[in-house]
C-alpha cells in the first residue's frame, strides 16, 4: 500500500492564493527515514507545501499521497500518522504546559492516568519540568517552541512536520531543537522540516529540496547540491593587494573560468566545475610565484550553501533575522 | 532559563497510536479545555456576570414603574425576557474564542489530528453552557429575591432553562460561522450587537406589543425572539407551553442545520 518506501509522493502540486501561485507545481518524493529539508526563503511556498501534506489545505491541482494515502481522499488515515508543528507554536496559551500536553493526550485517546504519565515524561525530557505548572502564555519563544515539538510527540508519529522549528530561537534552544530531531530520525522517525536557515538544512538534512516562488528548483543531498552550484571553490589571499588585478588576469587565463574579487583587498576566489580543485590550487600558486606574485595563504573548499543558493536563484537567502546572525 | 537535558529515547518517543476517541469523548475533552481555560482567565466570564444583573435590575427598577406601575407586577412580566435577553448576548462569546484560536494556530494542530473534526467546535460550545447556566442562575437568583415567583414552580423554571440552554447552543453556530468569516473578535462583536440588539429589543421581552404601532407589531410578531420568550414565559409561569416550545426547538433544529454545516465547511477549509 505505501508506494514502494516513501513517506511523501507529490506531483503537479498547485495552490494559488488569489493572484499568487503559493505552490506552482511541485513534484517531490520524500524517502521513509531520515530528515528531508525544505529550504526556501520567506514565502517560497514551503508553508503552503506542509500544510498540504498536513491535510490543512487542499490542493487546486495535483496529487498528493503520505505514508501512501491521498491527502484529500482519505485526509484521516494520514492524520493518523502524522504530527504538524506549525510555524507559529500552536499551543494553547492559556492553558499551561502539563494541560496542553494533557489536552493532546486525551484528544488522541489515552486514558486519563496514561495521559498523565505521558505528560510528565515529555515534561522531564523536554526540560519543562520548572514551568509545567505555568500558563504557556508566560514562556520564552525557545520554551513555547520546546512545548509545541513535545506536544508533537505525545503519540509518536511515522512522520513528523516541522515548520520553521527553530525560527526566532537562541542558539542553545536552536541546538537542543536539532538534538531533537537527530534523536526522533535515529528511532525511525521521518521528518519533513523547513528552514530558511542554510546551515540548519545542512546538518540536518539527508536531503534538501530548494524552493523559490513556488517551485523546487534543485533536489539533493547537501554535497550534491553544493558540487551542483560549481564543483569546488578556491580561494587565494595575495602578499600584498596592488598585485591582485595582475593576478587576477594570469588566473583568468589559466583557469578559463571568471574570477572574482572579495571584500578583502587581497583575496580572490573562483569556482572550479570538473576540475579536481587541488591541482588547480597547486597549478595557480606555482604560476603566481613563477609570475613573481607570492601567495602566502590559500584554501579551498565546498561552496557553501548560500552560495548554491545564490548560483541557483540568481538571489541571496533574505537573512530572516539579523539577530541570529551570531548563531 | 531551564535547559534541556539528554533525552531518553523511550521518552520522547512513547507508546504506539492508541485507539482514537470517539465523537462524543473527543467533544467533552475539548469541553474540558474551555473549562480550564475559564479556570486560569477567571474574567472570560465577566459578561455572564455583568449582562445578567445589570439588566434584570436596570429594567426593573427602570422601567417597572412606568410600564406596569409597580416593579412588582412589571418583574412577572419582565423576568423572562431578561433571562433570554442576558443568555443570548453571552452567546457571543462562542465566536470570538473560536477567531482566537483560529488566529493564534491552536486550530491547526487539532485539524491535523485524528479526531471527529466538529468536536472543536461542539466542544467548546459545550463548555459554555457552563456559562448560560450562571447567567441564568444569576437573573433568577436576582429575581427570586426581588419577589419573583414563578407559577410554574421549580419544574417550570428548570423547563424554561433547558429551552433557553438549548437555543442558545444553536444560535450560537451563527457566531462560529462568522469566527471563520471576519477577521478580529471586534469586528464579531459588533456585527453581532447589530444583530442581538434589534431582535431582543424589538420583541415582547420587555413590553406588549399590543401599544405597538401596526408595522412594528408585525415585526415583533414574525419576531423568533419574541416565541421563544413566549415559550420561556408559559413554561415558568406554569402555563400551556408545548405548542411556542415545540416551536423554538424547531428554529434551533434549523439553526444548527444551517449554520453547522457552515460552520464545519469553513472549519475545514478556511482555519
Amino acid at each position: 500500500m505505501t508506494g514502494g518506501d516513501l513517506a511523501i509522493e507529490a506531483s503537479g502540486l498547485v495552490k494559488t492564493f488569489r493572484a499568487t501561485r503559493a505552490v506552482d507545481g511541485i513534484d517531490l518524493a520524500v524517502p521513509s527515514g531520515g530528515v528531508f529539508g525544505l529550504l526556501g526563503p520567506n514565502g517560497a511556498g514551503k508553508t503552503t507545501t506542509i500544510r498540504v501534506f498536513a491535510t490543512l489545505t487542499r490542493p487546486d491541482a495535483g496529487t498528493a499521497r503520505v505514508l501512501g494515502h491521498d491527502v484529500v481522499a482519505d485526509p484521516h488515515a494520514v492524520r493518523r500518522r502524522i504530527s504538524l508543528t506549525g510555524q507559529f507554536a500552536s499551543i494553547d496559551a492559556s492553558l499551561t504546559g502539563q494541560e496542553n500536553l494533557m489536552l493532546q493526550a486525551r484528544l488522541l485517546g489515552l486514558t486519563r492516568r496514561a495521559a498523565r504519565t505521558r505528560a510528565a515524561e515529555l515534561i522531564a525530557a523536554f526540560g519543562l519540568g520548572g514551568v509545567a505548572r505555568r500558563a504557556a502564555a508566560t514562556y520564552s519563544g525557545g520554551l513555547r517552541r520546546r512545548l509545541d515539538i513535545a506536544t508533537s510527540l505525545v503519540v509518536a508519529p511515522a512522520l513528523l512536520f516541522l515548520d520553521e522549528p527553530t525560527t526566532g530561537l537562541d542558539p542553545p534552544s536552536r541546538i537542543a531543537v536539532w538534538e531533537t530531531v537527530r534523536l526522533l530520525v535515529r528511532q525511525g522517525t521521518t521528518v519533513l522540516l523547513t528552514t530558511q536557515y542554510l546551515d540548519e538544512a545542512d546538518q540536518l538534512s539527508d536531503e534538501i529540496a530548494v524552493m523559490d516562488r513556488g517551485k523546487i528548483i534543485a533536489q539533493g543531498t547537501p554535497d550534491q547540491l553544493k558540487a551542483s552550484a560549481g564543483a569546488d571553490v578556491i580561494r587565494l589571499r595575495l602578499a600584498s593587494p596592488s598585485q591582485r588585478d595582475r593576478a587576477r588576469q594570469i588566473l583568468t587565463r589559466l583557469l578559463g573560468v571568471p574570477v572574482h574579487t572579495e571584500a578583502d583587498p587581497a583575496t580572490l576566489t573562483a569556482r572550479l566545475p570538473g576540475v579536481t580543485g587541488s591541482e588547480a590550487v597547486a597549478w595557480a600558486v606555482s604560476e603566481l610565484a613563477w609570475e613573481g606574485i607570492p601567495v602566502p595563504s590559500f584554501a579551498l573548499g565546498q561552496p557553501s550553501l548560500d552560495e548554491v543558493f545564490l548560483a541557483l536563484t540568481g538571489h541571496p537567502v533574505q537573512d530572516p533575522g539579523a539577530k541570529e546572525d551570531a548563531a | 532559563m531551564t535547559s534541556m537535558t539528554v533525552l531518553e529515547p523511550a521518552a520522547v518517543l512513547g507508546q504506539p497510536r492508541p485507539r482514537q476517541p470517539n465523537a462524543i469523548q473527543a467533544s467533552f475533552t475539548m469541553a474540558g479545555r474551555a473549562l480550564r481555560r475559564v479556570r486560569h482567565e477567571p474574567e472570560q466570564m465577566a459578561d455572564a456576570i455583568a449582562v445578567p444583573v445589570l439588566f434584570t435590575l436596570l429594567f426593573t427598577y427602570l422601567f417597572g414603574g412606568a410600564v406596569s406601575g409597580s416593579t412588582g407586577s412589571y418583574l412577572h412580566y419582565l423576568l423572562p425576557g431578561t433571562l433570554v435577553m442576558s443568555v443570548l448576548l453571552i452567546t457571543v462569546s462562542a465566536g470570538l474564542s473560536l477567531n482566537t484560536d483560529r488566529r493564534a494556530g491552536a486550530l491547526d494542530r487539532f485539524r491535523s489530528m485524528p479526531i471527529w473534526p466538529p468536536a472543536v467546535i461542539v466542544g467548546s460550545l459545550i463548555g459554555d453552557v457552563g456559562r448560560y447556566l450562571l447567567a441564568s442562575a444569576l437573573v433568577l437568583g436576582l429575581g427570586f429575591t426581588m419577589g419573583y415567583r414563578p407559577g410554574g414552580g421549580a419544574a417550570g423554571v428548570l423547563l424554561a432553562v433547558a429551552l433557553i440552554v438549548v437555543f442558545a447552543f444553536s444560535l450560537s453556530w451563527i457566531w462560529t460561522t462568522l469566527a471563520f468569516i471576519l477577521r478580529s473578535p471586534q469586528t464579531i462583536t459588533t456585527l453581532s450587537f447589530a444583530v442581538l440588539f434589534p431582535l431582543t429589543f424589538a420583541s415582547n421581552a420587555f413590553v406588549s406589543p399590543v401599544t405597538m404601532p401596526g408595522w412594528l407589531r408585525a415585526f415583533v410578531d414574525a419576531n423568533p425572539v419574541s416565541h421563544l420568550v413566549g415559550a420561556e414565559r408559559a413554561l415558568m409561569n406554569g402555563t400551556a407551553a408545548a405548542g411556542q416550545a415545540g416551536w423554538v426547538l424547531l428554529a434551533s433544529a434549523a439553526l444548527i442545520a444551517v449554520f453547522g454545516p457552515l460552520t464545519m465547511l469553513l472549519y475545514r477549509s478556511r482555519a
